[in-house]
């Protein structure tokens, strides 16, 4: 699926991550870029479960910048579906 | 670089590899047990005698700049130097005393100070040219630690207790040629206090050993008040120099307003539940005594057991350590009888500590020295603290943070839990997906045989060697788990992290209050 538009989910706090993605021109790829103050035990796992949200929603070319605080795994699913869902106009949010 | 060729290892009782012998430091007393040394009832180590000195009457002490002072002292190589840490991050006499020591050519200096912080991080480029070659400190935190993890220094840094620092200063370990004592208030002889005056910080508990054992002593100050001044943490028969500056510090830094109560749910929570912990542990009773650390879950345990003690119309006998204006409230309500304070934490503190009489400063050998007829947290019921980890043999680690880097400090904390009855660590499960309870911590300060009981917000442990107390918490209620149970439920929750790489190079030794070594930090490996 084609991104429609730049979209953000999650926030700055503690033990949250904040995801902006940005649609880019097709056939780029993905470009994710990952921050994390946890990046040294748990970065692999992080990058695993964003390229896996990403397969879900058949997304092949996006930039992702990634803020991550400590989020555990449910948290980093979530938002990462939250933010696909709104760059793809699937969930009408408030934050764009 | 030298590089280092440990030929042989002693594992300590905990069972962590200990160094022989290390080059330019000398042989390493592997950790053997938290009282094994103090029962003996006295030291093996010769204690080193105090400096002779004599001054004519009416000889003039006072220097006009920080400079002229320390060209009068006669810097040498290979001196070593200390400074005391209760202005925290306000502090600014330790690194422009270094600056001028530098600009002198000084190299090899040992630096002993009773701790390091924030404010430190400027001393990174001498510990790279060689000016500083030698560091014993009780913590060290933010860009100077990672410097220190990766490896800047030669010679790994001595981490000490507050206590085991009286130590290492009267056996000489610690041997100190110029003791440069920041106060915030003084006397043309060198009487001094940090209770009064505009960069008030409290109490002066840790420079006292320093001003009666270093060779020389240099007392800095930004109030120069009439002969005489009181009262007298530093005494004028110790001191050599007296130093008129325009400021000893950044005040804002060092006396800010008074400590609040976190009003963070999570440790809201876990505050609540270390309180429910003494309340039902049998320790709880009139006249006992009381430590609690300065933040976070920790000090809010004070607000919980403050409400428990007026309920129950008990009164403590004396609150000690560290102290904030909530220990001051619980002095000024009667709820405790007396404050020891070796450390004070804001402003309210400094003026309790000048106003009130139960209030009664203390040094760090009086607080915390091993070796002494009986230092206060020997006579501490119960003690409340903090840690950035804990592991299944409740070793606890305040010192290396998750990615492996010095950013803690020991302070009193091996201190206080050796002498408690009862050792309450109080923190958080996790904290940002990083487990605090895990298999094996990092680095251990306090070993876990002083340590009685973990309070968590997803459950209690009790340490095995404690069953009555894990009976008498069950029987109240409190919801008690095993260790390695939790530990496991924590990592189902967190995921398993990847582990810390470390080279072999040691980069700190962590000594035990009674001078043995519990644990080694080595240098982080970066990818």
């Amino acid at each position: 699926m084609k991104l429609i538009k730049k979209a953000q989910a999650g926030s700055f706090e503690s033990s949250d991550i904040l995801i902006l993605a940005s649609p880019v021109e097709e056939g780029e790829g993905r470009d994710i870029q990952i921050e994390s103050g946890v990046f040294m035990q748990y970065g692999e796992t992080i990058e695993k479960l964003i390229h896996q949200v990403l397969d879900q929603f058949e997304v092949n070319d996006v930039q992702l910048q990634i803020h991550d605080k400590g989020a555990i795994e449910p948290v980093i699913l979530a938002r990462m579906e939250t933010v696909m869902q709104r760059a793809l106009e699937m969930q009408k949010g408030t934050m764009y | 670089m030298r590089t280092f060729n440990f030929l042989a290892m002693n594992k300590n009782k905990i069972g962590r590899e200990i160094p022989k012998n290390i080059e330019g430091i000398g042989e390493l007393e592997p950790y053997s047990g938290a009282w094994k040394k103090l029962k003996k009832g006295w030291m093996d180590e010769l204690t080193s005698p105090p400096p002779n000195k004599a001054k004519m009457p009416h000889a003039d002490k006072v220097c006009d700049t920080l400079e002229e002072a320390i060209e009068k002292s006669n810097p040498k190589d290979g001196m070593t130097v200390s400074f005391h840490h209760h202005m925290r991050n306000g502090e600014n006499i330790l690194v422009r005393s270094i600056d001028i020591l530098a600009k002198m050519g000084i190299k090899n200096i040992t630096l002993a100070s009773s701790s390091l912080n924030e404010s430190h991080n400027p001393i990174i480029k001498y510990l790279e040219d060689g000016t500083i070659t030698r560091i014993w400190t009780s913590g060290i935190r933010g860009k100077l630690g990672q410097a220190i993890s990766s490896g800047v220094m030669d010679l790994p840094i001595t981490i000490h207790s507050h206590g085991g620092r009286v130590r290492a200063i009267h056996t000489g370990k610690i041997s100190i040629d110029l003791a440069i004592i920041a106060a915030s208030a003084a006397d043309e002889e060198g009487n001094a206090t940090g209770s009064t005056g505009k960069s008030a910080f409290g109490s002066l508990g840790y420079a006292h050993i320093d001003s009666q054992y270093a060779k020389q002593v240099m007392v800095v100050t930004d109030d120069l008040v009439d002969y005489p001044c009181y009262p007298l943490s530093i005494k004028q028969i110790y001191v050599d120099f007296v130093v008129k500056v325009d400021s000893i510090g950044d005040s804002s830094k060092i006396a800010s307003g008074t400590t609040r109560i976190t009003k963070s749910p999570m440790d809201l929570r876990i505050a609540k539940l270390g309180a429910d912990v003494i309340e039902n542990s049998g320790f709880f009773n009139e006249g006992f005594s009381f430590q609690v650390g300065a933040g976070g879950a920790s000090l809010a345990v004070a607000k919980f057991i403050r409400e428990k003690m007026k309920r129950k119309n008990i009164k403590g006998s004396f609150l000690l350590g560290g102290v904030t204006s909530y220990g001051v409230d619980m002095l000024n309500e009667g709820l405790f009888k007396t404050i020891f304070d070796v450390q004070s934490f804001d402003a309210a503190v400094s003026t309790s500590l000048y106003n009130n009489k139960n209030h009664i400063e203390i040094s760090a050998g009086h607080y915390a020295s091993p070796f002494n007829c009986g230092c206060v947290t020997n006579k501490l019921d119960i003690v409340v603290l903090g840690a950035l980890e804990i592991d299944l043999d409740f070793n606890v680690n305040v010192i290396t943070g998750a990615n492996g880097e010095v950013r803690g400090a020991s302070g009193g904390h091996s201190d206080t839990a050796s002498g408690a009855q009862l050792t309450v660590v109080v923190c958080p499960s996790f904290r940002g997906r990083i487990s605090t309870i895990n298999k094996r911590v990092q680095t251990v300060v306090t070993p876990g045989e002083t340590v009685d009981v973990l309070v968590t917000e997803r459950g209690i442990c009790v340490n095995p060697m404690k069953p009555e107390l894990e009976e008498s918490l069950k029987k109240a209620g409190l919801n008690i788990k095993k260790i390695e149970d939790l530990q496991q439920e924590v990592e189902k929750i967190v995921g398993k992290a990847k582990e810390v790489k470390y080279s072999d190079k040691i980069v700190g030794l962590v000594e035990y209050r009674d001078g043995t070594i519990v644990d080694v930090i080595r240098q982080v490996i970066e990818e």
